[in-house]
């Protein structure tokens, strides 16, 4: 209950504060919304809400779901073999070090009208990256005790990835993916918000810019928090289920 | 390929090492001879990094000598053998795992037609014979580092192997826990007789677990000197304070002098 309670008073607290310091300045909500503007600004255009943020959020995950395979994928080749390591890090590097930001109207253009497809590839591509490196890390410094304990009862290369190998990577990938999930959204909303015509809480956040509806635009930017706390808290619960045994007890 | 000595579970014939590293060869073994009598135990020390480990990884198959020959029980060595039961100094538990589901890791990866419930039953006895009934549902981390390396000790013997490798199991633990698992080791070996290897760098230990010591030359090693232990029906602690023991203690002491001297100048 003390864990419900007191982050629901601090967000109450936080509220007030804002709505206070708005009043205080006497700033007009073109400057800065205040909370008792959101509700109004959501209630008018609530289905739209409610469709465009289903619209981002199934996209993200969709990103987060082909990062996740890919990420995997490219971190147990480069975790398992030194040559492919030294010959893809240098690759990988580069394609991270290149501000997403850049890539968004090249791939707009690319796939022009495809809108779902090119939002899911931003998504993908932004967070792939901390994914296969925390794999990647993870298998190539398993300490060779571990694998001499099952090679030396004759275990195959696939039975050591299995047993020892990937478990004891998991808590290393979630802690990566809690970081993937929140590239994943800024890939989706960068998009939205750049593609022309548009759907996704991006595009209405664009749509309040063009139309100078400011409290609208904040109330984008809650309804993004929420569904970022949301995805957030996914992960965290799976995390729990597949690598609770990494978290000590404080006792 | 079966040799022809029948008593012998260990032989260690000629063997040579060499590792590649990028500054050239460095012969580590060489020209080692040794034999481990079935249901012996022998303890190798020598000077630290003098290739005890690597002797360790050429008898459990996890390595191929360069020259000579390994033997288990008559079969020579060509690779990782499922007859053999392995623990480090690291007990190397997997954390995500029950202590139980610890032990039982072997039966997962050895052949076998054991039961899931002979399986746990196997491991339960063992679990109970070095004293850590109660604590089989327990993840690693809520144990003692004393208890961790008694669980790895019944995870290497759960297969029943007919070799067992001990890489300086207790060189981690203080010294009273280690004097405890010394006395677990006797306990296994009563109950669960094996042919055993413990590298150790205590003096103390050798003589207290085994039958034999092997002292082992500075690198590249080879056997320098051995000491046959005469056998107690029931060691106790304050044996190691006898007069011969200490005998045994100072002789040994001098022979690792010498394997030092010879390490340093070569």
């Amino acid at each position: 209950m003390r864990q419900i309670l007191i982050p629901f008073y601090a967000i109450i607290i936080f509220l007030l504060f804002w709505e206070f310091v708005v009043w205080f300045n006497g700033w007009p909500n073109y400057k800065m919304a205040s909370p008792s503007d959101l509700w109004p600004a959501f209630w008018k255009f609530k289905k739209l809400f409610f469709q465009y943020g289903w619209d981002t959020l199934w996209r993200t995950v969709a990103g987060l779901l082909l990062a996740v395979i890919f990420g995997v994928f490219l971190g147990m080749i480069m975790g398992l073999s030194k040559i492919l390591r030294e010959a893809l890090y240098p690759l990988l590097v580069g394609f991270n070090a290149i501000p997403k930001a850049t890539v968004v109207p090249i791939i707009a253009l690319m796939f022009v009208g495809q809108h779902d497809l090119n939002t899911i590839l931003i998504a993908f591509m932004i967070s792939f990256f901390p994914i296969a490196v925390s794999i990647s890390i993870g298998l190539s410094t398993l300490e060779p005790e571990y694998r001499d304990i099952l090679r030396s009862l004759g275990a195959s290369k696939s039975m050591i990835f299995w047993k020892i190998a990937l478990p004891k990577t998991l808590p290393e990938f979630f802690g990566a993916l809690k970081v993937a999930v929140t590239l994943a959204f800024i890939g989706t909303n960068l998009m939205e918000i750049v593609s022309p015509h548009g759907r996704g809480l991006g595009a209405l956040f664009d749509s309040g810019k063009t139309n100078a509806d400011y409290p609208l635009m904040f109330a984008v930017l809650i309804g993004l928090a929420i569904l970022g706390i949301a995805l957030y808290y996914v992960v965290v619960v799976l995390e729990k289920i597949f690598a609770g045994w990494a978290e000590r007890s404080s006792e | 390929m079966k040799s022809n000595v029948g008593n012998e579970a260990i032989i260690i014939d000629k063997v040579t090492h060499t590792f590649k590293t990028d500054t050239g060869l460095l012969p580590v073994i060489k020209n080692l001879n040794m034999t481990v009598p079935k249901n012996g135990f022998t303890a190798v020390v020598g000077p630290s990094g003098c290739g005890k480990s690597t002797l360790t990884k050429l008898i459990s198959g996890l390595l191929k000598p360069d020259n000579g020959e390994v033997y288990l029980n008559g079969e020579k060595v060509l690779g990782p053998k499922p007859i053999v039961g392995m623990a480090f100094q690291n007990p190397v538990l997997l954390e995500w795992r029950s202590i139980l589901k610890n032990v039982m890791l072997p039966l997962e990866i050895v052949p076998n037609d054991l039961s899931e419930v002979d399986k746990e039953d196997r491991a339960k006895s063992l679990l109970h014979l070095v004293g850590l009934e109660g604590f089989e549902e327990k993840k690693p981390s809520e144990l003692s580092g004393g208890m961790r390396q008694r669980a790895s000790l019944c995870r290497a013997l759960v297969h029943n192997p007919e070799v067992l490798i001990l890489d300086e199991p207790f060189g981690a633990l203080d010294a009273f826990t280690r004097e405890d698992l010394w006395q677990v080791m006797h306990k296994l070996r009563q109950e669960e007789p094996f042919t055993g290897i413990l590298i150790t760098h205590d003096l103390r230990e050798s003589i207290f677990l085994a039958d034999e010591v092997v002292v082992l030359s500075g690198r590249p090693a080879t056997s320098q000197y051995s000491l046959q232990i005469p056998k107690l029906k029931n060691p106790k602690l304050d044996s190691l304070f006898s007069p011969d023991s200490i005998e045994m203690l100072k002789n040994l002491r001098k022979q690792i002098e010498i394997a030092q001297v010879q390490q340093a100048t070569n």
